[in-house]
């Protein structure tokens, strides 16, 4: 079952690679949230109850339902609705996810000595990679947003690996999700969008030398 | 198992802090008194203030790894609201790259940590306390620990200001105002160096310190290689200081790869550097005062105009570019020494080139200020000047010679066994 779910979340991967509208990109993070609250059930055996609750309303309640609606609102309100003209074509992109995928199956399959499954290290770093490619690809500034909450994700994997053994890291990365998603959401809804109207990143090159 | 403790670097770099802290409110105040401000701005900017120092406080003195990485976060969001204060489109700019990144670089800290949790479960233990990854650490398996430091590492370069995440950092510095910049590019680094330091110490216990050390050493020399080509170029007198902060991060750095002696150094090298920078930082509000620019062109026959204060600028010209009478040149000596004493020839000589291009760049652009004819474009105005606006930049240059050169034997026995938890 872990397997399912971890191979569905690469799944989402290879498609955020090739969507373009934004309304998919946050169609595919609310069900990386579904995803995450599924498999954060079935890993965390050992939890107690309390606990247990406390990471699915995060799972449940932030991911998919929280930073999704928030993100639709954003779109509305700014009117986003694609990426415009992305730096690399569409077989680019999708070539480059694919590289990633098996760069990643490569060297987890290298680390025999893992204290973990490897297929969580092969979720975890492709989607931590995949977000920075994502960044790096994309212009919209919201884009680069939905590229750190895939990094957010891929951490969220990594920490559910060793979560059994060690619930404090899980907490933790609880609250850099909440800390930071707020954080910069917050800010983008508050000032970005209003100051800055076409969020492109080339409204953003007047600091330099 | 406490989350805090009290260990000799805690304590040093806790009084760096109250003693920058001090010039820092004062001209706050004074920057406030300056340039009018809303009431609500200014209760924003104080509570920023004290948020950002109480977070680098309880950052300093974590025990857990886990904890310096909770208050590197909350720095982010304290520097960010300074950062901010402006509210205008290029302060918006700043602060959107310097929040994205610093995002980025914690989750890196937090994928390190990950990593060492994964070493330390594979002994069976679960406790990421600093002392309890150092005692454990020649058990901890080499390419876990390795993988985790380069990811904390990394993550914790952008608070210090060194390849790769230095960006932000400049950017920040330049768009803050003058007591905030301060503030970032003094005891802000001083956190990341903490968290540097402690980490390595880490490595250092086990046996990857030599890994470690040329990895630590490839980012510094690229650092110092970026600060100088940058510097000669540079047309903003707060991207000249924000630029010339990496490159002493960058010396600090190469410091702790060179035992014992050179981590004394370093040691040394950034609580003095802390006074100067910070004191610069505090000047550059005169500077823009009497020229209402902040472009070195616009900016000239400072000696005349403001005769103190550019005695003080001169001051503070010696003291960060190394030049005695600064206490900079002490550590940068020792450092230096450190580097012979292990053979390190070429690394010494291209570090010294490198210096000697910056030195001189950063010398033309000062001299240029205090003694060049003044610009068409000044007009002449009167400003408010109080004598207290120098004197606290005067009093933490002169504290950097004082330490540089008299070495008080109460901070020498603090550095000493600050150091002994790498050697």
């Amino acid at each position: 079952m872990k397997d399912i779910i971890l191979v569905l979340y690469i799944i989402t991967l290879i498609s955020l690679a090739v969507t373009n509208r934004m309304r998919n990109y946050v169609k595919l993070l609310l069900f990386q949230g579904l995803l995450l609250f599924a498999l954060s059930l079935i890993q965390l055996n050992e939890f107690t109850i309390a606990n247990l609750i406390w990471i699915a309303v995060e799972t449940l309640l932030f991911k998919s339902i929280a930073v999704p609606s928030f993100l639709y609102y954003l779109i509305n309100r700014n009117r986003i609705t694609r990426e415009a003209e992305p730096f690399l074509p569409h077989f680019a992109s999708l070539a480059i996810t694919m590289i990633i995928i098996v760069g990643t199956y490569l060297l987890a399959g290298a680390v025999n000595n893992a204290p973990v499954d490897n297929i969580f290290i092969v979720a975890a770093f492709s989607s931590i990679f995949f977000g920075l490619y994502f960044i790096c690809s994309r212009r919209k500034l919201l884009s680069h947003l939905i590229g750190y909450l895939v990094i957010e994700n891929g951490v969220f994997i990594l920490t559910l690996a060793v979560g059994n053994k060690m619930p404090f890291l899980v907490n933790l990365a609880v609250l850099l999700d909440i800390f930071a998603s707020v954080l910069l959401l917050g800010f983008f809804a508050g000032k970005i969008g209003d100051v800055l109207n076409d969020t492109d990143i080339e409204s953003l090159t007047s600091l330099k030398d | 198992m406490s989350f805090f403790t009290l260990d000799s670097l805690s304590i040093l770099m806790l009084i760096v802090l109250a003693i920058v802290l001090v010039p820092v409110v004062i001209h706050s105040f004074i920057y406030f008194r300056d340039y009018k401000t809303k009431r609500g701005s200014k209760i924003i900017f104080f509570s920023a203030l004290l948020m950002l120092t109480v977070a680098l406080a309880l950052g300093y003195m974590s025990n857990h790894i886990t904890m310096t990485w909770v208050f590197t976060e909350i720095t982010t969001l304290a520097a960010g609201l300074l950062i901010y204060h402006h509210r205008e489109e290029l302060a918006l700019e700043a602060v959107w790259k310097y929040v994205f990144v610093c995002a980025i670089s914690v989750t890196f800290i937090f994928i390190g940590i990950l990593f060492w949790g994964l070493a330390l479960l594979q002994i069976d233990l679960h406790e990421l306390t600093y002392d309890n990854l150092m005692s454990y650490a020649p058990y901890m398996d080499p390419f876990w620990l390795k993988m985790g430091y380069v990811f904390i590492f990394a993550g914790f370069t952008v608070k210090m200001g060194l390849f790769p995440m230095f960006t932000a950092g400049i950017d920040a510095k330049d768009n803050a105002p003058g007591p905030a910049s301060a503030m970032l590019s003094s005891v802000l680094v001083n956190l990341g160096f903490v968290g540097i330091y402690r980490c390595y110490a880490v490595m250092v216990a086990s046996s990857e310190a030599q890994w470690a050390r040329i990895m630590m050493l490839v980012a510094a020399v690229l650092t110092i290689f970026i600060a100088t080509t940058y510097i000669v170029k540079v047309h903003n007198v707060k991207r000249l200081l924000a630029y010339s902060c990496i490159e002493h991060s960058a010396i600090v750095i190469i410091g702790l790869c060179f035992g014992r002696v050179g981590t004394i150094a370093a040691l040394l090298h950034i609580i003095m550097h802390s006074f100067i920078k910070s004191g610069l930082f505090l000047h550059y509000g005169q500077l823009a005062k009497v020229y209402k620019s902040k472009m070195i062109e616009d900016m000239g026959d400072y000696l005349n105009i403001n005769p103190f204060g550019a005695l003080v600028l001169l001051l503070g010209l010696f003291s960060i570019t190394a030049i005695p009478p600064s206490g900079l040149f002490m550590s940068e000596l020792q450092l230096f020494g450190a580097m012979l004493a292990e053979g390190s020839w070429l690394m010494m000589a291209i570090v010294a080139l490198l210096l000697t291009v910056l030195i001189w760049a950063i010398c033309k652009i000062v001299i240029s200020i205090v003694f060049l004819p003044r610009p068409r474009s000044y007009q002449q105005h009167r400003f408010k000047s109080f004598a207290v606006e120098n004197i606290t930049q005067l009093v933490l240059f002169l504290f950097a010679i004082y330490i540089g050169y008299f070495n008080p034997s109460y901070v020498s026995s603090l550095i000493g066994d600050a150091a002994s938890l790498l050697f």
